[in-house]
């Protein structure tokens, strides 16, 4: 039995509203459903959500941000849930555009103890609006500057008592990042296995970064 | 032409601009059709910006893995050799000039190789998602899409959208011509059969250079 083990209500006990909360997953492969359950059972609002995109209005984040849980979004893509494009234009929720590699490596910086990372991507575009620039050889490049969060909501294949986890296929995406980069880490996985079954070399995200396990599908009595 | 056709005639046209060992990214929409069009037994490597590279068809009815899509979420399958990453490696491949081409749909493409692909302000702003990584990062962008939209012209002297990128587009694909961007502006390098020099030049609000203009092959 590993000590990490929760229930959803256990894992999420101390959420409180306002929390800034990373959510993985890419289009809702790789996406805690099990988790974002509870934050909808236990009524957490005024969150500050950061995930790749907003899912579906009926998946993933996007059933978060059709409850109104939200009051402040970063994404890198919106567009397959109509409800945070009506929020956003509405003024009802504040959405912050982020192109996709600059949003992985601000994580990544969070996680990392970094303080952002410069990158060339949206030079000359919206997006380096109100940001420093930065000439490196001649080169101009963006300070984005690191994210970190309360909580960090992610979803693994397969973990050990530990925490160790293993990713399957797609659903690595965010998941990785955002493991290192929240104070609580809560991994939603297939399936628990003892201590020394999993190969050290395939481990990804080592089971130091994971503060709770919950089983998916796993329901509160 | 119909639609469909139009946006065969591209995606084929771009299929011969790929060769084996590349490492390629296909946008989501017209762009993923290039995969139909290229060789069988083609070594083209494509790249899957949600996370993994040996992007392959998709899998027959039945076959579906929800853990396996495209960056557009719909099922694929992954080829023997193909490799998984998080997004951070996704992006470092793309950012980091290790993806040879990128294809990407366009609303708006200029003289200097602006592309606007991403938002129409107050009306759609779905996100740039992996579009502005792309333009910058891949050493080859190749635009697809159709040469004018409900008759207007896309391939503008100067883009009014927001942009994606600046400067970064190579070569502009359509169902009318075959378009390179160079230091000295838009050099028309195709046309289609079935229409003529004048007619693009019609239909393209850009100044286009024009010296030997071969037929497309369609």
């Amino acid at each position: 039995m590993s000590k990490k083990l929760r229930t959803p209500r256990e894992a999420l006990a101390k959420m409180d509203n306002g929390a800034t909360v990373m959510i993985g997953g890419f289009l809702c492969v790789g996406t805690p459903e099990t988790l974002i359950e509870e934050v909808l059972r236990k009524d957490t609002k005024d969150l500050t959500l950061i995930g790749n995109d907003t899912g579906f209005p009926d998946r993933g984040i996007g059933r978060l941000i059709v409850a109104k849980r939200a009051k402040k979004v970063l994404a890198s893509h919106v567009g397959t849930n109509p409800e945070t494009g009506r929020q956003m234009h509405a003024g009802e929720t504040e959405v912050v555009l982020v192109p996709q590699g600059t949003l992985a490596e601000q994580v990544r910086a969070g996680g990392a103890g970094l303080g952002g990372v410069l990158t060339p991507t949206g030079v000359g575009t919206i997006v380096e609006e109100g940001k420093q620039k930065i000439t490196v050889n001649g080169r101009e490049f963006l300070l984005e500057v690191a994210l970190q969060a309360d909580y960090a909501l992610i979803k693994a294949h397969k973990a050990d008592e530990l925490g160790n986890l293993v990713y399957r296929r797609a659903t690595r995406n965010f998941n990785p990042l955002m493991a290192m980069a929240a104070k609580t880490v809560v991994a939603e996985v297939e399936e628990i296995v003892p201590v020394g079954e999993l190969d050290p070399d395939e481990i990804i995200t080592p089971g130091l970064f994971v503060t709770y396990l919950v089983k998916r599908g796993k329901k509160d009595e | 032409m119909s639609k469909d056709f139009a946006r065969e005639r591209i995606a084929r046209r771009i299929a011969h601009e790929l060769q084996d060992g590349m490492v390629v990214n296909l946008g989501i929409g017209l762009p993923t059709w290039v995969a139909n069009y290229l060789p069988s037994g083609s070594e083209v490597l494509l790249q899957s910006e949600n996370g993994f590279v040996g992007l392959g068809p998709a899998p027959l009815p039945g076959q579906e893995d929800p853990d396996v899509t495209n960056a557009g979420g719909q099922p694929v399958t992954i080829v023997p050799g193909g490799a998984c990453f998080d997004s951070a490696m996704s992006f470092a491949i793309i950012r980091g000039g290790h993806v040879d081409v990128t294809v990407l749909g366009a609303l708006e493409v200029d003289e200097e190789g602006n592309l606007a692909n991403w938002m129409v302000p107050g009306k759609m702003v779905p996100g740039m998602g992996g579009a502005m990584d792309l333009t910058v990062g891949a050493r080859r962008v190749i635009v697809a899409m159709e040469h004018t939209a409900k008759g207007k012209p896309k391939i503008l002297k100067k883009c009014t959208l927001p942009l994606t990128a600046r400067q970064q587009v190579d070569l502009i694909v359509t169902e009318l011509a075959v378009i390179e961007v160079t230091p000295q502006g838009l050099v028309l390098k195709e046309v289609a059969p079935d229409t003529t020099v004048a007619e693009v030049v019609a239909q393209t609000e850009a100044t286009l250079i024009i010296n030997t203009v071969k037929v497309m092959e369609v």
